[in-house]
């Protein structure tokens, strides 16, 4: 099973995770991603390439089913303004076992942040600026480029 | 050749437009030299492409380096270091 989505609302990931575990692998892992509270951001704005990002996280999709034995996956990405604290990404993955389920759900993370054409402006105190990419987050993508 | 030019996030911004279709030359071989062509459209194209580390580049929603060439790619965008997840 995989189900890829890039949408502007919520979602719940109690139901996200239920949807998993009915497929009965064994193991279900998951990555849930928020809105940072911690330096006076009020919104958070994501803009996507549309088109593209849907194309960038299916590729992304098949090629942790081509490397893990993963009974099913689901990836949600949410697009427009979010608030503090709210969701804004969701990696879950179900798979016989722990190992397979926990490694396909870091990889999905880890690369959907350098693979993917999302762009992140924050709103702190009225002002906008474009969030940065950070250095760390490549490296962290580039480690399952060599296994 | 006509090809479609998609800027997004701080690119489109400096270069006031979300896209343009722009007749490119035939000497216009790879990325990078649609890159110098486009910076001498207006001083917003020459600001976002002031600063080649920072601009990364698409062909036909895939990726791709500067050095790639553009074959006969349709659509072409540039944007700055993706920032999602």
């Amino acid at each position: 099973m995989k189900d890829v989505r890039v949408q502007a609302g919520g979602f719940d990931p109690g139901a996200e995770l239920a949807r998993l575990e009915v497929l009965g692998a064994g193991a279900v892992a998951s990555f849930t991603g928020l809105v940072r509270g911690d330096d006076g951001v009020s919104t958070l704005t994501l803009e996507h390439y549309p088109g593209m990002t849907e194309r960038a996280l299916d590729r992304l999709a098949d090629a942790a089913l081509a490397r893990w034995p993963l009974a099913g996956l689901i990836l949600i990405h949410r697009i427009g303004d979010l608030a503090q604290g709210e969701r804004i990404v969701f990696v879950a993955t179900a798979s016989a076992h722990r190992a397979a389920a926990l490694e396909a759900c870091a990889f999905l993370i880890d690369r959907l942040k350098t693979d993917a054409p999302f762009w992140k402006q924050e709103d702190v105190g009225g002002v906008r600026r474009w969030v940065a990419a950070r250095d760390s987050d490549n490296k962290a993508a580039d480690r399952w480029r060599s296994g | 050749m006509a090809v479609r030019i998609l800027y997004f996030a701080r690119v489109r911004e400096q270069i006031g437009l979300a896209d343009e279709v722009v007749d490119v030359p035939q000497d216009v071989r790879t990325l990078g030299d649609l890159a110098d062509f486009l910076a001498r459209r207006s001083p917003g194209h020459a600001e976002a492409f002031a600063h080649r580390q920072h601009v990364r580049a698409a062909l036909d929603q895939q990726m791709a380096d500067f050095e790639a060439s553009l074959g006969d790619a349709r659509e072409v965008a540039f944007f700055p270091p993706v920032t999602g997840g």
